[in-house]
Parts: C-alpha cells; structure tokens; sequence
C-alpha cells in the first residue's frame, strides 16, 4: 500500500514515521508491513479488531518490542528501533497503558513527581531536594485531572476512573512530544469517558497524540483522523465517517 | 548537599532508633569497663561480644532490606558480601599473628605453612596494612556486587531467577573457600587472630570498642540507607519495585538505580562482616552457606520489610532468640521454631513486627509542607476549561529556559 509519505532520509514533516514495519510472534505476524506517519501537533486515533497490532505498534514505538524489519523515526529522523525504553523516553515520547498503572504505594503527588520533565540518573536523584516551583507545577497538573484535593492520598486507593486520570496526569508532566494513549476510557462510565474525551483533546492543542480506542463513540467525540489497522497493517485511513462508510472496514469491523 | 541529605531529619521511629544506639554505644562500654564484676549493673564482656555480633546482623539485614524492601530485589546471598567482607578483615588479622603463629613463620598464615607454601601469594599482598585491608573490605564486595548487578539487571532477570542466581553466587563462593588451594585456609577458615591495630582482640577494652563500632557502623548505615530512601531516588526505587516497566517507560535507567543499591547494600553487608569476624574470632566457608543468607531474610520479614528499622530490629530479636533456643533444653527444636516465625510473621504480620506499631509500614509521604494549590476543584470530573493549563506550560517553559511546550517538534535533550 502507497501512503506516499517522504522517504525518512529528507526532511519529513512527520514527527513519528513507521516505514515497512514487521514484527512476528512465533509465525505471527503482529504487524505486517505497517507505514504510518504522524504529523506534529496532530491528534490520531487508531482502531481496529483485536488482534490487528494497535498494542504492538505501541511497544516497537516505545522500544518495548525490536520490529524484525522497518523503520521507526522520530523527530527529524532519530532511529528508535536502536533504543531502549528508558532512552525513548527521554528523547520525548510518553505512554499511557491500557490497564492503569500507577505507583500504587506512592501518593498522588510523588506519582506526578517522578513523571515530572527532568534528571532521570541516579545521582541527580540522590541529590534532589523538593523546591517550590515543581509543587507548583504538580499542583497545576493535579488541577487540570481533577485530583488536587486528593494529593496526599496513596494512588493504590484511588478508584479506577481517578487513576486512569492521574496516569493522563503523569503523562503530562512528561511533557513529551509525542503521547502514546492505549484505550484510555476502557472500563469508565459514559460520564467519565466524556471527560476524558474533553481531557485529551485539550492536551491535544499543544502536544502531539496518539490514541488507540475500541469504543467508537469515544472516537467520534474526538473529531479526529482515524487510522484502521487489521493484520498489522494499515485499512483505512481518514475521517471518521469515511472509515465507517468504507466497506471492508465494515466487513473486518464495524459490521460484526 | 550529601550532609544535608544525610541529616534530614529522619521519622519520629529514626530518631528514637539512632538515640538507642548512640546510647548504647556509650552506656554498654562503660558499664563493662568502668563498674566492677560485682555490680549488678555490671555488663560482662561476654555479653558485649554477643551483642555486638547481633549488631553486625542488624547492619547486614538492614542492607538487604535496602535491597528488597525497597527495590524488590530478593537477594538470597547477601550472605556472601558479608563473608567476603569479614574475609577481608580475617586476612589483616591473620598477618598481625606474625611470628606468634603455631609455627611461627614471620609472614606466612600457619594454614600456609602446613601446605607447604613457600610464600605469600599476590592476592594477600598488603592485607598487613590496616587501611588496605579496609579498603579491600568494601572493594572486593562492592566490585562482585556492581560486576553481578550489572549483567544481571542489564539482562532485566528479576524475581525468582534473580533470587536463585544470589543464591547460586553465594553457593559457588563456599565452594570455592572450601577447597584449601583457594587460599583462604579452606575448611577451617580464618582464625586463632591476636591484635587488631595493636589490640588485643580478646581484651574487654577491645571488645567494648568493637561493639561501639558495630552500633556506630549501624547508626551511620541507617542514615545512608535513610538518605537513599528518602531521596527522589528512593522513589524511584519503590517506583521500579512496584511496576518496573512503567519506570521505564518515564525514562528512569532502571538497571542503574538497582545495581547502584544493590553494590552500596552490598558494601554495608561487607562492612558488617569486617566487625563480627574480629568479636567472634573467626571466620570460614560456612558463612556462605545459603542458608544463612535465607536466614537473613528472615529476619527482615519478621521485623517489618521497608521499614530499615524493623530489619535491624528484627535481627536481633531472632538472633536472641536462636541464643536463647539452640542452649539447654530446647536446641532441637530451634529450626522447627525459627521456620514456624517465618510462616507466622508471613500469614499474621505481612509488615512484620514494626507493621504492628505503626498504621503503615511503607515509607510515609514527606514533603507535607508542599503548597497546596489555589484553586480547589468543587466537582469530581476535571475542571476544564477552569484552569489555564496552556499558560502554565508556557510560564514554567520560561522559568526553565525550555521552549514552550507546543506540539511542534522540539530539540532533543
């Protein structure tokens, strides 16, 4: 299939681009042959049936998962697939995941500490003292998911919608360029899904976003490209109704 | 920046932990030496040289609770690092015999002589030499533990596989201190020691500063370990204790931060090691034995995991107990009775004896006088469009000197 991107060696407007990727389990081809690009500033949502590799796409951007063959670039063409996790961090990429994981034995506040934008090494955190300006800034994120009242309080106790929001919080204070968000309102009810909805398409104005979702409806309050994935690869690609109304997405997906 | 670390004001608990060996550390040295045998307050070097063997327990469990309460890490050989630790010291001790020796050689350990070594072999080349052999006491271990750490945590073996590697390690180590061509004085180890610095090691004086070092070398490992727990690295390690992969994925080397705690408790272990082999008066293979490194474990588990204190409070109570178990009438029954603790203080007290004391034995949250934010939400869902995020990111962009946060690409850091 021709996306008709530019090739990774020019200058891509792109700020994350998946060129030819395959990633096999055992025989499995996970992803087969994905091309993908993200544009900066632009909000994505990607779907499809289980089994089509949204996760695993996640894991080969996040260096969780090395692709047997492909292209991974981000950023004016740093290759990913030569990092590991921690690395692929730092250079700017954060990642929300589907089951809420939080540090349950810290409290709210030390959960957005440790995701705050800064020194990741031992001995810069051996000699890190709290200053003023990073409760400040903790108390804003706290603000935006709706948590300040519950800072001092141990994540493990908070329900399961505060958590799934304190994550969104942590990835926040990430401050990453480009955010990975997997299934985010799974398991929240119809108001919390609204929420969140508002939640990320406001993060969305200044920071870059990728987030893949069963529930369609959610997708649709998002208003954003779609991209179809089945078989590891890419469907479909463009508005939400276009992707509706295309028939072998139909087929694969919406028409069960 | 270190000193203030380290003199952060410690809990309540800390406090009370670091007065009680302070206090001890005076109080006992001078009721040994200073009252006659006939006062009942009297403390009789016996009993000096076993307590300040259980502090040299408490330093070790203490630095695997470092380890495993607070990094998940579940060394079952933390054993090793101690023996290596007290080998080191055994070896100063055995070159200050001297001539005094059964066979009297100048240079050469007795064990030595009866091989028929004709000289010192390289790797006990100035252990004569005080500072050395100190040095050596926290190198060697702390080299073995960063050269282990770093395969292994590179490698991400974690749980149980971890657990049996330790083990294996420490296994391996007795094997090898076994056999008489190692040259550590195979079965019989290290012993029939005369000074340390000129001291008679057997004197009550020596024995009394002994155990005050001991309580001092505890007191100033709880401030070490406190300082690193209490750090924003000791955070990260709870953090990577609880859900490794998602440090990660924050951008935190994970495999940094546990082989950084994994050779400081390693050095700690051997520092512990260094003080008992001189107040017991030997040291050989079997301290390897795993399974007195699965009995530290123990030890940390009945006095509260997490907790640095309970650890230390935990060793000396099972090991006063194993004193008072394993003379007279109950010595059978010792192991039936420590193996029934264990599963006890697992089922009954999963924080342990310090879990009993205190409503929670994690670390509690510090930083309390954080400012609270201006605004307070009212509802439950987020305020949106209450807060003024955008602007946020831009003010805290200029105080940092970061480009704005935008969803254009920006510089790599």
């Amino acid at each position: 299939m021709d996306l008709s991107v530019a090739k990774p060696h020019e200058i891509t407007p792109s700020l994350l681009y998946l060129d030819g990727v395959t990633v096999s389990f055992d025989g499995f081809r996970a992803l087969n042959n994905l091309s993908l690009a993200i544009s900066p500033g632009e909000m994505r949502a990607i779907i499809g049936p289980n089994g089509a590799g949204k996760t695993t796409m996640m894991d080969v951007v996040t260096g969780k998962t090395r692709p047997d063959s492909g292209a991974v670039l981000f950023d004016k063409g740093i290759d990913l697939t030569s990092r590991d996790e921690a690395a692929i961090a730092q250079l700017g990429i954060g990642r929300k995941f589907q089951k809420p994981t939080v540090f349950d034995h810290h409290t709210v506040e030390d959960n957005v500490l440790l995701s705050l934008k800064g020194d990741r090494s031992v001995r810069g955190n051996l000699a890190w003292f709290a200053t003023a300006h990073e409760a400040e800034r903790i108390g804003a994120i706290l603000l935006t998911i709706g948590l300040s009242g519950q800072r001092q309080r141990l994540a493990g106790s908070l329900s399961h919608g505060q958590k799934q929001w304190l994550e969104i919080g942590m990835l926040i204070a990430q401050d990453p360029k480009l955010l990975l968000v997997d299934e985010p309102v799974a398991g929240m009810t119809d108001a919390e899904t609204m929420t969140t909805a508002e939640l990320l398409k406001d993060i969305a104005k200044d920071h870059t976003v990728i987030v893949v979702e069963h529930d369609m409806e959610f997708v649709r309050r998002l208003g954003v490209k779609v991209t179809v994935l089945h078989e590891g690869s890419v469907l479909a690609e463009g508005s939400i109704d276009e992707v509706s109304a295309n028939t072998r997405v139909v087929e694969v997906y919406l028409g069960r | 920046m270190i000193t203030r670390r380290l003199l952060e004001a410690p809990d309540g608990r800390g406090r009370i932990f670091l007065a009680a060996l302070l206090g001890l550390a005076v109080l006992v040295p001078v009721l040994n030496l200073a009252l006659p045998p006939s006062s009942p307050l009297h403390v009789p070097t016996s009993m000096v040289a076993l307590w300040g063997k259980y502090l040299c327990y408490a330093l070790l469990a203490l630095s695997l609770d470092l380890v495993w309460g607070y990094c998940g890490i579940l060394s079952l050989g933390h054993g090793a690092f101690f023996a290596l630790g007290g080998y080191a010291m055994g070896m100063y001790l055995m070159r200050q015999i001297g001539s005094r020796g059964v066979y009297a050689h100048p240079v050469l350990p007795d064990f030595m002589v009866f091989l028929n070594w004709p000289e010192l072999p390289f790797y006990w080349w100035g252990f004569n030499w005080f500072p050395y052999a100190l040095l050596m006491v926290f190198l060697v271990p702390g080299a073995l533990a960063f050269v282990f750490g770093w395969f292994a945590f590179r490698s991400r073996v974690t749980g149980v596989y971890l657990s049996i590697i330790t083990q294996a390690l420490t296994y391996a180590l007795m094997l090898g201190f076994f056999r008489n061509n190692f040259g550590f004085g195979g079965n019989n180890g290290l012993t029939d020691f005369k000074d340390i610095l000129g001291f008679n090691v057997q004197a009550a004086p020596t024995r009394a500063a002994l155990f005050a070092l001991s309580a001092l070398a505890l007191a100033a490992g709880y401030l070490v370990a406190g300082a690193v727990v209490r750090s924003k690295a000791g955070k990260v390690l709870i953090a990577l204790r609880d859900e490794e992969s998602r440090t990660r994925f924050l951008g935190y080397r994970v495999e940094n931060y546990k082989t950084f705690v994994f050779t400081l408790s390693a050095g700690m272990a051997a520092l512990a090691g260094a003080l008992y082999v001189p107040q017991v008066g030997i040291i050989n293979p079997s301290e390897f034995a795993p399974a007195n490194s699965i009995e530290v474990v123990i030890w940390v588990a009945v006095g509260g995991r997490g907790t640095l204190v309970g650890a230390a409070l935990g060793a000396v109570l099972v090991n006063y107990a194993k004193t008072t178990f394993t003379t007279g009438l109950l010595a059978p029954y010792w192991l039936f009775a420590l193996g029934g603790l264990f599963v006890l203080v697992t089922i009954f007290l999963p924080k342990g004896i310090l879990g009993l004391m205190t409503k929670r034995a994690l670390p509690p949250p510090p930083a309390a006088d954080w400012p609270t934010p201006r605004l307070e939400v009212a509802g439950k869902s987020p305020p949106l469009g209450a807060a003024p995020r955008p602007e946020e990111l831009n003010r805290d962009a200029r105080a940092t000197g970061r480009p704005a946060a935008t969803g254009l690409p920006q510089p790599a850091e």
